[in-house]
């Protein structure tokens, strides 16, 4: 086992996931810096310059050039990576569309950050929520070794044939990123066998087989069925990320679905949720559970595909599901996880009601007492006779 | 060792390809094909070359935005009018009134 060989480190989730790159040791790493993300590409570009790995490190003045860059190298042939946060993330907003839609397995490491404004660098979602449209995959991590796991994972699951998309993996700012946790790594080798060598298609430096790269679809229109295909990516998405992760259980011992299920099998009220903060919850609910409240949980990793079929079958016994987002859609019904969840359990009989938390928001603390307070307005919306409102309900906000 | 060649990419029934049909990310796997993508229906005004007036000075053949000048023998003979645009550029570049703009009825 990897563990016997690397022990348990003490590392930032950063670092976790710098070691996770050199392992990889993609050919071109184009990335700018910001916070909460920064550490990742200091350290990798010192692991360049010390000729720990062999990476082209092509330095860019924004975001915008980064993820334009990346899609050129990808574009040329090369594995490629890159990562960033919040601005960062939005400022390569119309590339992120161009990099999926030419179907380039770039892999990009997203620390979870707020959105401007006003000027905030503490943790929430809204950056990559925003972008869960992209034609990204998306998996949130929980942890400092989920945040090395995907990312390694994340590889295979790109560059699969039948998948053949971006991936971006995120794990909370500050929270994951600055902080210091416990990580197994698995030997170089064993990562550079798991990822094998990577292969292009219809690369650009193929110069013997010239092809163009993103044209313009032209006055015959095949817009439409491309954005059909990528959909179809998508949908087969699904089994290759479970495939992988099964495969990488052998390999690690540490196994991976698309969702994390806890103690829900005979829950009457559960929660679901996104990121670090599922480790607080699933405290309280081992504290409900030593009370005798029938609580559970589940924890979001495959955010895009939704595999809204397993959480259908997940959920379909359960009560009241409360669901926390760390971000919101403003104007629509809840948070972007509470609208798929509740439409994901809408062909239930009995449809669950699903209520939406909000919590969080600019790095906003979340204590164990706001999850459980959550939880009793679960109990208290299970034992009632009526449906209880869909309204927001917030977890440590100033009220008034 | 010589490169494998490919197959020629045959488009004939592209207008019937659904998204199963279509190359990954809408790459175009062939080169020198944007002569198959005829863009002269655009045109409103069509170019007309008086072979006897031209020069061969070639201003029309360098000022075409569109490569759709065709030359023979030095001297400029004939229009490509599956591609020109009918921008009129031509013409207005011809230092010997060789080539006159008429519009299109229909078009």
């Amino acid at each position: 086992m990897a563990e016997a060989k690397t022990g348990t480190l003490a590392v930032t989730g950063n670092e976790a996931v710098a070691e996770a790159m050199r392992q990889i040791d993609p050919d071109v790493v184009c990335a700018y810096p910001i916070t909460p993300q920064t550490e990742v590409v200091q350290l990798y570009a010192q692991m360049v310059a010390d000729g720990k790995v062999t990476s082209e490190f092509v330095t860019v003045e924004s975001e915008h050039s980064a993820m334009s860059a990346v899609i050129g190298s990808a574009a040329a042939g090369a594995r490629t990576m890159t990562a960033t946060s919040s601005q960062g993330f939005a400022l390569m907003w119309e590339l992120l569309y161009i990099a999926a839609s030419y179907r380039l397995p770039i892999v990009m490491t997203t620390v979870n950050r707020a959105l401007s404004g006003p000027i905030n660098i503490h943790c929430d979602h809204s950056d990559t929520m925003g972008g869960r449209d992209s034609g990204w995959i998306q998996l949130y991590g929980e942890n400092h070794q989920q945040a090395y796991d995907n990312c390694i994972q994340a590889i295979r699951i790109a560059e699969h044939l039948d998948v053949r998309t971006p991936v971006m993996h995120m794990y909370d700012g500050y929270v994951i990123s600055g902080a210091i946790g416990p990580l197994v790594m698995l030997p170089d080798e064993t990562v550079r066998q798991f990822i094998g060598p990577y292969k292009a298609i219809n690369p650009l430096l193929d110069t013997e087989h010239p092809v163009t790269v993103g044209p313009f679809d032209g006055l015959r229109g095949f817009y439409f069925e491309h954005k059909i295909s990528q959909n179809r990516a998508m949908d087969r998405a699904l089994t290759v990320i479970q495939d992988v992760a099964d495969e990488y259980a052998d390999l690690s011992g540490r196994r991976y679905g698309l969702l994390e299920p806890y103690r829900l099998d005979d829950a009457e009220i559960a929660i679901v949720v996104i990121g670090s903060t599922a480790g607080t919850t699933r405290m309280v609910v081992d504290k409900l559970r030593a009370k005798g409240v029938k609580a559970g949980m589940v924890r979001v990793r495959v955010f895009r595909p939704f595999p809204h079929e397993a959480y259908a079958q997940a959920l379909q016994h359960v009560k009241v599901v409360g669901v926390l987002d760390r971000a919101d859609s403003f104007g629509a019904q809840g948070g972007p996880v509470f609208l798929e969840i509740r439409a994901a359990l809408y062909d239930c009989d009995p449809r669950p009601q699903v209520l939406p938390f909000i919590y969080g928001l600019g790095g906003r603390d979340i204590f164990p007492d706001n999850i459980e307070q959550a939880f009793v307005q679960l109990e208290q919306a299970a034992q009632g006779k009526e449906r209880a409102t869909t309204e927001r309900r917030y977890l440590n906000v100033r009220e008034g | 060792m010589t490169p494998m060649k490919r197959p020629k990419w045959d488009i004939t029934d592209i207008d019937t390809w659904g998204p199963g049909k279509h190359e990954l990310g809408a790459t175009i796997p062939t080169s020198g094909n944007s002569d198959e993508f005829v863009t002269g229906g655009w045109r409103s005004q069509t170019p007309h070359i008086d072979i006897d007036k031209c020069t061969g000075c070639m201003l029309c053949y360098f000022f075409c935005p569109d490569a759709s000048i065709v030359i023979e023998n030095g001297k400029a003979v004939d229009v490509d009018l599956k591609h020109c645009k009918g921008c009129g550029i031509c013409a207005k570049e011809c230092p010997s009134d060789a080539i006159t703009m008429t519009t299109d009825q229909g078009a």
